[in-house]
């Protein structure tokens, strides 16, 4: 696939994590002052609550959702990064394949994870 | 058919890489949105494993949990959210300039004039200002108010 292509993906793919990583960092991190706002859970890693929210469709749909961008932009943009090493072109065909290998399997894992905690 | 290459050998390496020259700011955000990026990537792999262990039910994943109890942990999980803040704002003001937005039609350089870089840098400014304050915030909820 052309280069600009795959660019224009890791732009768009930042655009989807900043909705979705800015809620998941909203909900986890600025817990206490949304919850003293009135909104949230007052502790949103207790494992009742992580659990009660692993079998909610929406969390389950965006976390795969996210889990793809992220591993997706994350994995492009070191690739990305390694390319301006100007190495042989062997060894930068063989690092595309084994980020990509990496990124496949990654997503392959933690898509089977939500889905199997959202199933039980 | 063997494809020519475009790109220029790099000869500086990693010092070359650091110090701005004579780039102003925006090389420096630039350093900054690499090392972020990379330590985000370097988190968020980990934190599949880490998370998806819930797949062994609720003492497994309390278990995994109580491994990321000590203070040193919390004080890495909260330097992910400062990279994160600060990946996310710039990424933004990235968006906006990469696509060509922000830095003005261009003209002649005819003294005195603004070159590009000097006319985004504004939303460089307010950027950076936005991602102290979600920093700030942050920081409060780690520390103060959190759990
Ligand atoms: C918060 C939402 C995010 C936004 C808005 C965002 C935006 C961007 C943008 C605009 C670029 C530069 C693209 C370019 O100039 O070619 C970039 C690079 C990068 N991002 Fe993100 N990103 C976000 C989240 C993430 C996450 C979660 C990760 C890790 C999994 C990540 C890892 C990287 C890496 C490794 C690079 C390459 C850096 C480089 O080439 O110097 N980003 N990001």
């Amino acid at each position: 696939m052309r280069e600009s292509k795959l660019w224009v993906y890791h732009l768009i793919a930042g655009a989807v994590i900043l909705v979705l990583l800015g809620i998941h960092m909203f909900i986890m991190h600025l817990d206490a002052i949304l919850y003293s706002l009135g909104v949230g859970s007052q502790n949103p890693i207790d494992s009742g609550v992580v659990f009660a929210r692993s079998k909610e469709l929406f969390f389950m749909i965006t976390y795969i959702i996210l889990l793809g961008t992220a591993l997706y932009h994350g994995l492009y943009g070191f690739k990305n990064i390694l390319m301006e090493l100007t190495l042989a072109q062997k060894s930068e065909k063989f690092i595309s394949g084994f980020l990509t290998l990496c990124g496949v399997l990654l997503f392959a894992y933690g898509t089977f994870a939500a889905v199997f905690v959202f199933m039980k | 058919m063997k494809v020519e290459r475009l790109h220029r050998k790099n000869n500086l390496g990693l010092a070359g890489w650091i110090r701005g020259g004579r780039y102003g700011l925006e090389r420096y955000a630039y350093t900054l949105h690499r090392i972020t990026g990379l330590g985000i990537l370097l988190y968020f792999l980990l934190h599949i494993f880490a998370t998806s262990s819930r797949i062994w039910g609720p003492e497994f994943w309390e278990k995994t949990m109580d491994l990321f109890e000590k203070p040193v942990f919390k004080f890495g999980e909260y330097l992910v959210f400062v990279a994160f803040a600060y990946h996310a704002l710039n990424g933004i003001r990235l968006f906006i300039t990469e696509l060509g937005f922000g830095m003005g039609k261009p003209q002649r350089p005819v003294i005195p004039y603004k070159n590009a870089v000097r006319r985004q840098r504004p939303l460089l400014i307010v950027a950076m200002i936005i991602a102290f304050v979600l920093i700030v915030f942050g920081g409060l909820d780690f520390y103060l108010l959190g759990n």
